[in-house]
């Protein structure tokens, strides 16, 4: 499935093969195909506006959010500027907390995932059947669910180790880090089966370990899964409001999400300010997503998709 | 296989097992040590805290795991285990762990007003009842210090002996005491004083165990009075009683005192309290109303998010998947532009866009309009519907282009060679195909947007507020956002009735996806 995705126009194309069209009269031309350019025109509006619309309230300085609304009519980096001026409101700090969270989380999770994953597709033991099954049931409930015991829990934890509890950062890695097997390993448990025995047979009987089995030959072969599945949840973790915000107290450990959502929620009189951030914050995970994009709807679909 | 054949299979893994761990390294047994030092350490602590501390369960568990964690590692074999444990502790205690206590909280009345034990409840209580005993005698005091804490030092008023006493610790004499210090304590000099006044000033008391007796305060650091509470604690009766009033308050079992016309006095304890949080959701009309619209609200707004997605993102895969059409790389560059723009983000961005009064939709599109967009139930409804689909759409267009061609291509040829239209190709082949190959998504993303709390409480916050609702809940709530609001937004928090509404949820997901596995037979497949 990922290589249909990852061309569609190449394999349409052969499909349809390369025959120029002789110039038709513009009514069958509209009837044909033109019509498919006029959707696609009020789909590119539709789209578009909302993210044009932040770009040009970014650049405007002093925007509120009513004098925001003249696309383009104003054009400055004040606001970029007065995003990292405000005392109360870090948003460098964010900045950083939520690469910090978000790296370490996925790059652990990942990681986790991978030996879990291994252990499920190149062991037999017993309850391994029934250990995927669970992971699978598991993947319906997300951790949000349990957000009150969660915070009662960490509140306990912060008691004992203050450096593990509320209001830690590395404490909100670990409660992701919860979430990670549940919803990776399903996916990377089917990649690790793409790759044939017979490699690790080899290996063995030169002598090496199951460790280095693991690392050396496993983990290189399924490195770019690995990348995927990394920005997944990187992608997820980065946008988590719910438990960062339960977590995370005081203004200068929260993430940029916990943290721009206090922004538009306090006064409108800094949207400007606001539509900088979120520029900001958007345009990281763009291109990575825009970059890796066949990679990550073939991923996304894989698991699901035989 | 005979009993000697098993035995001897059993010897050959075990030598096996012995020689994967020789063949190790040093190197991997120094880590090892290393991992399991650091996390026995943590342990220990942990558990000698929650010993002295009473808490005597979490204690036990803990020591299970921690001794369950060194056995997997230090035992030759167990080769699944050990690379299995990690990501199951994780999971055990932030997964696991966290659903089954919200379970307990569930019959629990924990929540704001609620939330330590009946002592410490007694003692709140007292503390914030106290006034000046009108006669009282002068005492003369020393401020001491120890960790942090601070002491009075002062003479008994009947036998001139100098005794002290905290927060935690009635007036009592200590070895080695004196009228100027005790062993151990600083005394503070005025500076000191000057220093930790507001914690001095707060500082009361005990004059003695018996709490009814008394307590000394002190505003200078020189001179203390004594000031008793309005409230007699009777721990025999277990009742409170105010000495103003007369009005007698007992222990109901409800975790607070309530008096016969059921007032109460607050801060009350935790207890156990049956299935009441339960009881209330589904019978209090209060509750009940606003906790049925918002179930309904839930599917309704799962449903159609994953319909309006797909039916769009079909139709957009549908026109843009003929060849003679030029430029189309461009158009799917654009219109996946919503589905890579994070969605935290564009929820906060919409939520500006509909504003009422500054919005750029009724401003600039509508032409100045006021349609009260994020705070009428309905439209606040269709808007969210309307930000999901501009979120969730590209998605299926790109999972719904990908299915579509990869649809057999001689299947489509033999109904066209019939005689099928397009119209009926589509809707009698190529659709039913397309349907099985993408249902597992559309469960995926139903149940997604089950629990989507973060568009919702970022665009409208799940208001606007329900009218006639006792909880903190609005109409365009999802079930997940409300159990958020219900714990943690206002003043009024109330834990116990926000785990019930999970444990509700949870049940709810778990007959979903049961139907859900049992039709789509995901779990038989598994090898």
């Amino acid at each position: 499935m990922t290589t249909q995705i990852a061309s569609p126009e190449t394999s349409a194309s052969v499909v349809a093969g390369p025959a120029p069209h002789p110039r038709r009269p513009f009514g069958r031309w509209f009837r044909e195909t033109g019509w498919r350019h006029v959707v696609g025109i009020v789909m590119l509006v539709f789209a578009g506006f909302p993210l044009v619309y932040v770009l040009s309230a970014s650049l405007n300085p002093g925007g509120t959010l009513l004098s925001t609304n003249g696309l383009f009519s104003k054009i400055s980096l004040d606001n970029y500027v007065r995003l990292f001026q405000d005392p109360i409101r870090p948003y460098g700090a964010w900045f950083l907390n939520t690469i910090f969270i978000g790296v370490l989380a996925s790059v652990f999770s990942v990681f986790l995932c991978a030996l879990a994953a291994y252990a499920f597709s190149r062991m037999r033991f017993r309850g391994r059947r029934a250990g995927l099954m669970t992971l699978l049931l598991v993947q319906m409930f997300p951790q949000l669910l349990a957000i009150v015991a969660i915070f009662l829990l960490m509140s306990a934890i912060a008691d004992i180790f203050p450096a593990l509890g509320l209001n830690s950062q590395i404490g909100l890695i670990l409660v992701y880090l919860g979430g990670a097997l549940g919803a990776n390993t399903f996916l990377m448990y089917g990649f690790f089966n793409t790759i044939p025995a017979s490699i690790d047979e080899a290996a063995k009987i030169d002598g090496a370990g199951h460790a280095r089995i693991f690392f050396t030959i496993i983990l290189r072969l399924v490195a770019p899964i690995l990348a995927v599945v990394g920005l997944l949840s990187f992608i997820g973790i980065t946008g988590d409001f719910l438990i960062a915000s339960t977590v995370l107290v005081s203004p200068e450990k929260q993430t940029l999400a916990v943290g721009l959502y206090q922004y538009v929620s306090t006064d409108a009189k800094n949207y400007a300010v606001f539509a900088a951030g979120a520029v900001l914050a958007a345009i990281l995970p763009m291109i990575l997503f825009l970059s890796l994009q066949k990679y990550i709807v073939g991923g996304l679909t894989a698991g699901s998709v035989k | 296989m005979s009993a000697q054949d098993r035995a001897g299979h059993r010897r050959h893994r075990r030598a096996a097992a012995y020689a994967e761990a020789a063949a190790a390294g040093w190197k991997v047994w120094v880590v090892k040590i290393l991992a399991l030092g650091i996390v026995d350490a943590m342990a220990l602590f942990a558990v000698f805290s929650l010993a002295t501390s009473g808490q005597w369960t979490a204690a036990v568990l803990i020591s299970i795991g921690v001794l369950a964690i060194n056995a997997v590692y230090l035992i030759p074999g167990l080769l699944p285990a050990k690379y299995l444990t990690p990501g199951l502790v994780f999971l055990l205690i932030f997964q696991i762990f966290v659903v089954v206590y919200s379970g307990y909280i569930a019959f629990t009345n924990y929540g704001s007003g609620h939330n330590s034990t009946k002592d410490d409840a007694v003692n709140a209580l007292l503390l914030q009842s106290q006034t000046r005993v009108a006669d009282s005698p002068t005492f003369p005091v020393k401020i001491l210090e120890k960790d942090g804490q601070f002491y009075l030092l002062t003479e008994d008023p009947d036998s001139q002996e100098p005794e002290l006493g905290g927060a935690d610790q009635p007036l009592q004499s200590v070895p080695g005491i004196n009228s100027s210090g005790a062993p151990g304590y600083t005394t503070l000099d005025f500076q000191g004083v000057l220093a930790n006044q507001d914690k001095i000033a707060s500082l009361a008391v005990p004059l003695d165990s018996d709490v009814n007796k008394g307590y000394l305060k002190t505003t200078d650091g020189s001179n203390a009075y004594l000031f008793t509470s309005t409230l007699k604690w009777d721990p025999q009766a277990d009742t409170m009683t105010d000495s103003k009033t007369g009005m007698v308050y007992s222990d109901t079992g409800h975790g607070a005192f309530t008096a016969k016309d059921g007032t109460q006095l607050l801060p009350g304890w935790q207890v156990w309290v049956g299935g009441e949080n339960f009881v209330r959701a589904f019978s209090d009309q209060s509750i009940r109303g606003p906790f049925f619209a918002v179930l309904v609200w839930t599917f309704v707004f799962a449903f159609l998010s994953v319909a309006t997605t797909f039916v769009l993102g079909l139709f957009l895969a549908i026109v843009f998947n003929d060849p003679k059409m030029r430029s189309r790389k461009y158009y799917r560059v654009i219109m996946i532009l919503p589905y890579a723009f994070p969605a935290f983000l564009s929820a906060l961005v919409w939520a500006g866009l509909f504003n009422t009064d500054f919005g750029f939709i009724n401003q600039t599109i509508l032409g100045g309009a006021s349609i009260p967009w994020l705070t009428d139930p309905w439209l606040a409804k269709a808007a969210i519907l309307i930000v999901n689909l501009w979120l969730g759409f590209p998605y299926m267009f790109l999972v719904t282009t990908g299915a579509l061609q990869s649809l057999p291509d001689d299947v489509v040829e033999a109904a066209r060679v019939d005689g099928a239209s397009v119209w009926q190709t589509f809707r009698l082949i190529k659709f039913p195909l397309l349907l099985v190959a993408v249902a597992p998504l559309l469960i995926a993303s139903f149940a997604f947007n089950f629990n989507n709390f973060g568009l919702i409480f970022l665009l409208t916050g799940g208001g606007p507020q329900i009218p006639g609702a006792s909880i903190n809940v609005g109409s365009t709530d999802l079930l997940i956002s409300m159990v958020y609001k219900v714990a943690f937004v206002g003043s009024e928090r109330d834990y116990g009735l926000a785990s019930a509404f999970s444990i509700i949820i949870f049940v709810l997901v778990a007959v979903i996806s049961f139907i859900g596995f049992r039709q789509t037979k995901v779990l038989e497949d598994l090898n």
